[in-house]
């Protein structure tokens, strides 16, 4: 996860960090323990807002169970919380929250965006919702569906375990902290129009008669 | 379509209240009349308090904006009367030339407390009365209008930049912090221009 | 001067509405209109939500407390406003269906039959026995789901976490056969205007059957667990009561409101799809109190068990009847007359292009939700997109009276309280 803000991107850092350590036997084999570790226990920070959360609670449930991934622990401070699920749609006026709980969550952090709503607006293109939660956090999934099933969710949790696996500790940039412009958007206001512009049946689905 | 049968209670509020029922029809069964906008409160409270009325449920309130632009803003007021297994539709039609406004009945009906600030944040009809009328699904310093509205289109009226940074710069928590506290609590000592400079939003200014 | 909320002051502080000056009462009334500091008595203002585990989706509540005590309650909602009354208004009257699955996401099947019940009922048309038959089996599936998550949620929040499990593991049987039926096990979008999306598959009933003979072992052992509990009853006796002039003046419904013994079922009151014709009792409480309101909801689920087995008795006896009515201008033809038969394939053009045009006129059609009566109020000028399409939200409402039920609870019963109104925040904000 390093979407960086364009304009803090040339900051110089002088001290010595584990990115001056170049990739050798002993950061791969700790890479293997630490990402193995975190990606076999990630809390998830259940930002539940609609369907999909309660999606999200079946496949807590007996029945899917997300206890066999660790993750049966639900973070409900965002300070203790690995990964920020965002399950079900988001309306602007919970956008400064989830804004606020991603910027709380401490590293390392990962975000889940489940379900159609929270990674593209889904079927609410209108003055209320957030076209996408890419605009307002960085995501590392996408689960589609509406709402996905458990199964699809599981899926997704398995593809941001494997994305986990796959990270090293001698990258900072993998770590560092997406700053929030001077506009209050971490994207350019042209990122996010475009981000937002409707497409497909979503165009003609704007004449009231 | 044969005729359908029309509610008594029409026929009394006529009787009663003579000119202020200005007309009434019948939709699905449904019987719907519109009363005139100064009498509304009385109109209702007589529905509600008079015997063999007795409409003590108000089940909705809300509006409708037609799409005709000539056609007025209407008030519609959902009422039942649980003992006698009656319901009735009451409507007021407000000129979208003439100021929005139209009795509160939350002395009637306590359940018309946030029936009526939705109508007023999807549509801006002022609830006279009401006391504490201010948007409740929208946040309160939502810029852009009233979404219900047949002008208001769709996707709003600001780009979705536009509508993003003003959503991130809401900030509601702000409103609980202890500078509003201490402001809040000292307003009424403050001289005059410090006053109308605290109402329009300013802060950091006072020691 | 009316006694302003803190919210309200703090907005703009010390002006109201109309532009003229007020204080904020913080402090202790001395009696004369004045308030003074107390220091033994300073009241905290505490932020719940809007994400928090115990809040039932995305709430916010502010609380005024005294010590533990809650002394002023004031509940911000619109975290979930997604404006569905605004996009009705560009949807065709079929293409609104999905929306209502969204908007009561825990009962979304019988949504989706109220909303084609009051375009049915604008347009006059008389449903078939069968499609009446599975629109019931539809809604009492829903309520049964529906309360199962209240059961569930309503125990984590006071502490019990296995019901959670139960509840969801008969969650899971039901979303089996709506899955089997409508392909999705959540939003199912069953109705369409006329009828019905499609018939129960093969075996369909059978897997009914089973639910409604095995359910009550699990509402049994939920009986078991709450309804003689010390710690239950401790919780949950004489906390957020509401006397039955309350409840109707606030405009309750459901089980908020008969809990506090008002007789009003609109099942019995105001009956549709024949439910006059089904033989089921309707729970009424006597307190108005959590304890009450947990009592009515359990009974329901037995109800609605009983009146499913009833349903299926009923749909035996109707193998093989149609489930959409016989009218082109409403239900698409079958696709194979369409292929062949010019005034077949004119009627499907016409509909898929145009949709479903009712005549000019209005309606209200409320029906019993499980969260209370859910009303549709839909004006049309005979276009096939409604001009106003409103829902009358049983949660919104039934939340609003949650301020006159914290007053002088503490802390810990806020959360009961809230969790005993049994909200859908998508129901709340639409």
């Amino acid at each position: 996860m390093g979407l960086v803000n364009p304009a803090t991107e040339n900051q110089a850092d002088e001290t010595t960090t584990v990115s001056a350590v170049s990739p050798n036997f002993v950061t791969t084999k700790l890479d293997f323990l630490t990402n193995w570790a975190r990606s076999n226990s990630l809390w998830p920070m259940p930002f539940g807002t609609a369907c999909c959360a309660i999606e999200f609670m079946a496949t807590a449930a007996s029945r899917f169970d997300l206890a066999r991934f660790g993750m049966e622990r639900m973070s409900f401070s965002p300070r203790q919380a690995d990964v920020l699920i965002c399950a079900g749609r988001l309306p602007f006026k919970l956008a400064p929250v989830i804004r606020r709980i991603w910027d709380q969550m401490p590293q390392p952090k990962w975000s889940i965006s489940m379900g159609a709503c929270a990674s593209t607006g889904g079927i609410f293109d209108n003055y209320s919702m957030v076209q996408g939660i890419d605009t307002i956090i960085p995501v590392d999934v996408y689960v589609p569906g509406c709402p996905p099933r458990p199964e699809g969710l599981m899926y997704g949790i398995l593809l941001l375990q494997k994305k986990i696996k796959g990270e090293t500790i001698t990258d900072d940039a993998l770590r560092e902290e997406t700053l929030v412009g001077p506009s209050g958007l971490f994207l350019p206001p042209e990122r996010v129009d475009e981000l937002s512009e409707p497409f497909g049946n979503s165009v003609q689905q704007t004449r009231s008669s | 379509m044969q005729s359908q049968p029309v509610s008594p209670s029409i026929a009394a509020l006529r009787s009663e209240f003579g000119a202020a029922i200005e007309r009434h029809f019948v939709s699905s069964g449904q019987s719907v009349a519109y009363i005139a906008r100064d009498h509304s409160h009385d109109v209702l409270a007589w529905l509600k308090d008079t015997p063999g009325q007795e409409y003590n449920y108000l089940t909705d309130v809300t509006a409708v904006d037609y799409r005709d632009p000539e056609r007025p803003l209407e008030v519609v007021y959902q009422l039942r009367s649980l003992g006698r297994k009656d319901d009735l539709r009451l409507k007021v039609a407000l000129d979208k030339r003439a100021p929005l406004e139209v009795r509160s009945v939350y002395d009637l009906w306590r359940g018309a407390d946030w029936l009526e600030r939705e109508v007023y944040d999807m549509f801006g009809i002022t609830f006279v009365g009401h006391p504490d009328l201010r948007r409740i699904l929208m946040w309160e310093t939502y810029a852009e209008g009233y979404p219900l509205r047949k002008d208001f289109p769709l996707r709003g009226q600001f780009s979705r930049a536009e509508q993003t940074r003003q959503a991130l710069a809401a900030n509601p928590e702000a409103h609980y912090s202890l500078e509003e506290l201490s402001i809040a609590e000292a307003y009424g000592e403050l001289p005059k221009d410090v006053q109308e400079r605290l109402a329009r939003g300013e802060r950091g200014f006072l020691k | 001067m009316t006694l302003r909320t803190v919210e309200m002051a703090l907005a703009t502080p010390g002006v109201d509405a109309a532009g003229h000056p007020t204080r904020v009462p913080l402090g202790v009334s001395d009696g004369n209109g004045e308030y003074r500091e107390d220091l033994g008595a300073e009241h905290m203002l505490v932020n719940i939500g809007p994400q928090h585990p115990a809040t039932h989706g995305v709430l916010r509540l502010v609380l005024e407390l005294e010590g533990e005590t809650v002394r002023r309650c004031i509940p911000h909602i619109g975290y979930l406003h997604s404006g569905f009354e605004k996009l009705g208004e560009y949807r065709q009257y079929n293409q609104i269906v999905p929306l209502t699955d969204r908007t009561d996401y825990l009962s979304p099947m019988a949504n989706n039959v109220c909303l084609t019940q009051a375009v049915e009922k604008l347009m006059g048309l008389e449903l078939t026995e069968r499609c009446k038959v599975l629109r019931v089996i539809a809604c009492e599936m829903s309520r049964i789901i529906s309360h199962l998550v209240w059961l569930g949620t309503t125990g984590i929040d006071l502490g019990a976490f296995t019901p959670f499990l139960w509840s969801f593991q008969e969650r899971e049987r039901i979303y089996n056969l709506q899955e089997a039926w409508t392909g999705a096990r959540l939003t199912t979008s069953l109705t369409r205007v006329g009828g019905l999306m499609a018939d129960i598959p093969e075996g369909w009933e059978a897997g009914l059957r089973e639910f409604t003979a095995t359910f009550p072992k699990t509402l049994t052992e939920v009986d078991t667990m709450f309804t003689r509990n010390a710690i239950w009853i401790g919780r949950t006796q004489g906390v957020g009561a509401l006397t039955a002039e309350e409840a109707i003046n606030l405009s309750l419904s459901g089980p908020m409101l008969r809990a506090s013994g008002v007789d009003y079922d609109v099942r019995k009151d105001r009956p549709y799809l024949d439910y006059e014709t089904y033989d089921f009792d309707v729970p009424i409480g006597e307190h108005g109190d959590i304890y009450d309101r947990y009592r009515v909801r359990l009974e329901e689920m037995w109800q609605s068990n009983r009146i499913l087995e009833q349903a299926l008795d009923r749909l035996s006896r109707l193998k093989g009847a149609p489930i959409n009515v016989s009218d082109p201008r409403v239900v698409l033809p079958p696709k194979s007359r369409a292929m062949g038969d010019m005034e077949a394939m004119i009627f499907h053009f016409k509909q898929v292009m145009e949709g479903v045009k009712p005549p000019v006129g209005e309606v209200y059609m409320g029906m019993e939700n499980p969260k209370g009566e859910l009303g549709y109020y839909i004006v049309s000028d005979g276009t096939a997109k409604p001009v106003r399409w409103r829902i009358r939200p049983p949660s919104f409402i039934n939340l609003s009276s949650l301020p006159t039920m914290c007053e002088g609870a503490l802390l810990s019963d806020v959360i009961a309280i809230n969790a005993s109104i049994d909200i859908v925040m998508g129901e709340v904000d639409r």
